[in-house]
């Protein structure tokens, strides 16, 4: 079984948001994710590429197919080296936003996905988000 | 981007056909409230089938829209939403969506004119309270 190769979307303006979460959505598709858990993917996808354009200005998405025999799993990180998030434990709470938003974003995100791992420095913010199904 | 804005009777009607990125729906929501301001809309149906994913910015831009038109007087109902969709909005916060939805674009055309009729009702209606002291 050969490795697939990961995705690698530049996110730098506006419509690679639009690009990336099209590709993940068509991965989870491809993998076997129903509707629903391709639509979650896509979702998440959308709003931690668009902090990488709001907050860093650029930066990239790599979406990575670590299907096996026993589970159907994608996993996403979304890298971008702007200035941090000043307090993460915030940020990820419900209602807390600087950009304009609703303020979903983060907290949101973590509830649409199986795993959710962020870190943030000056110079480096990484999100790192899977979903997997277990395959019967 | 392609996005229809007809005017149907009292009723402007926009169909969102195709995915669309932040700067897009910035610019669908000047046009839109551009020509409800100028053509004394009485409601408003954003149809909404073909969009297979409302993100936070998403959802706030149409609550933001349907605010607006209900400043300028008027009214607004999202059509079509996919089951999918729906699901992931209650996922994220179910404050997101805090506009008049309905199932599909027929039932939605139906409520808006409701809503509208009410709105009529309502501003025709003058109270006695001047007569009654007399």
């Amino acid at each position: 079984m050969t490795t697939p190769i990961p995705e690698l979307v530049p996110i730098q303006r506006d419509s690679d948001v639009v690009t990336a979460r099209r590709i993940g959505r068509d991965m989870a598709k491809t993998i076997g994710f129903g509707t629903a858990d391709q639509t979650r993917l896509a979702t998440a996808i959308s709003e931690l590429t668009r902090n990488v354009i709001k907050y860093a200005g650029e930066g990239e998405c790599t979406i990575f197919n670590e299907s096996d025999t026993t589970h159907n799993r994608i996993r996403v990180v979304v890298e971008d080296h702007g200035p941090g998030i000043p307090d993460i434990e915030e940020a990820m709470e419900d209602g807390y936003t600087t950009g304009g938003t609703l303020g979903a974003g983060l907290p949101g995100t973590r509830r649409l996905v199986s795993e959710f791992n962020i870190e943030s420095k000056p110079g480096l913010t990484r999100v790192e988000i899977a979903m997997e199904k277990q395959v019967w | 981007m392609n996005v229809p804005i007809l005017l149907i009777g009292d009723v402007l009607l926009v169909s969102i056909q195709e995915d669309l990125s932040d700067d897009e729906i910035i610019d669908l929501q000047d046009q839109i409230i551009n020509r409800v301001s100028a053509s004394r809309t009485a409601g408003l149906v954003i149809e909404i089938s073909a969009i297979d994913m409302v993100d936070s910015y998403m959802a706030r831009v149409l609550n933001e829209i349907s605010s607006m038109v209900s400043v300028l007087g008027s009214q607004t109902v999202i059509t079509g939403m996919q089951p999918a969709v729906a699901i992931i909005l209650v996922d994220m916060g179910s404050e997101l969506i805090g506009v008049k939805t309905a199932l599909n674009l027929e039932k939605g055309l139906d409520l808006i004119h409701e809503l509208i009729e009410e709105r009529r009702s309502i501003s025709a209606y003058v109270p006695s309270n001047e007569g009654d002291e007399e």
